[in-house]
């Protein structure tokens, strides 16, 4: 054998732990995209609730279940382009949308996520509106580094970033809004755009 | 060199025992069917190469039923993990050498 199959062979090893741990196909559109509609709802919810008589934010008014509705929105609106634009880039990788990889980065994805949102639940029920946003963005950020090691290597970034605004914003929690259309919004574009140019742009 | 060489181990030298190897080190364990899609062989080929890997000691292959369909489940042995360690790094140093 020439030091050229041994290359080969090194190449073949790699590229088969990757594809057997790693779901790479990951839309980075659709992280572009879950962040503009972010952005749209924030900027809506913000006009509809300075334009209101009262100009903030009261529990069970016809403004906060406009803003929730927007919310949930923005939310369907994100999840639905990823699930569409990441089978379409699998079909194209030739990779499995549904197999024992992406089953594991689903499950470390979700279970500190659905843990936080009960979390987030509890706390309004408490009416300690005030920590919402810092919970929303510190479970998603831990959900997010704790999924990465099963994909794309820029969602721990992401991860972390979230983390660390998330704890900003714990300590500031008169900014909340801020921080999440930094985190939700702006912080999605741009990871969402250095994926696009790295890995779907060729 | 010959040293080196002494560290290639014969059980590897196919690309698809050495598949085998790579996909089972890095995950707890893989079914027929996960091998099999990943490295894109028939099934006779991946059982006649698995068989082999198998009879040297590097991987134990468990066959059980989930509800009535048979499913085989192949996991790398301790031994296995090392020779393939061993293995890999000879690959590289080989490389490096040249």
């Amino acid at each position: 054998m020439s030091s050229e199959d041994y290359l080969k062979d090194i190449t073949e090893i790699k590229n088969l732990m990757n594809r057997s741990t790693r779901f790479i196909s990951l839309s980075g559109l659709s992280g572009i995209l879950a962040g503009t509609f972010a952005l749209i709802g924030a900027a809506h919810a913000y006009w509809l609730v300075t334009s209101s008589a009262r100009g903030y934010l009261i529990l069970n008014g016809r403004i906060f279940n406009l803003v929730m509705l927007d919310m949930i929105l923005v939310f369907v609106l994100s999840v639905g382009t990823a699930i569409f634009l990441t089978t379409v880039k699998a079909k194209k990788n030739n990779e499995k949308i549904w197999d024992a990889t992406t089953k594991r980065l689903l499950t470390s994805f979700l279970v500190p996520l659905i843990a936080g949102g009960i979390y987030t639940f509890i706390i309004l029920q408490q009416q300690r509106y005030g920590q919402t946003g810092a919970l929303m963005l510190l479970f998603y950020g831990l959900g997010l580094v704790n999924a990465s090691k099963y994909t794309l290597g820029y969602v721990k970034y992401l991860g972390y970033t979230e983390i660390v605004l998330g704890l900003l914003c714990a300590y500031s929690p008169g900014l909340g809004f801020w921080y999440w259309v930094i985190g939700f919004g702006v912080m999605h574009i741009v990871y969402g755009t250095l994926m696009y140019f790295k890995y779907e742009r060729k | 060199m010959k040293n080196i060489l002494n560290n290639i181990n014969k059980a590897f030298d196919h690309r698809i025992r050495l598949g085998i190897m790579s996909i089972l080190v890095v995950n707890e364990y893989a079914d027929f069917k996960t091998l099999k899609e990943l490295l894109g062989v028939t099934d006779g080929n991946l059982a006649s190469h698995s068989k082999a890997l198998e009879k040297v000691g590097f991987i134990i292959v468990e066959k059980q039923f989930i509800g009535r369909k048979p499913n085989t489940k192949y996991v790398a042995t301790k031994l296995g993990k090392e020779e393939f360690k061993k293995h890999v790094e000879a690959l590289e140093k080989l490389i490096k050498g040249k």
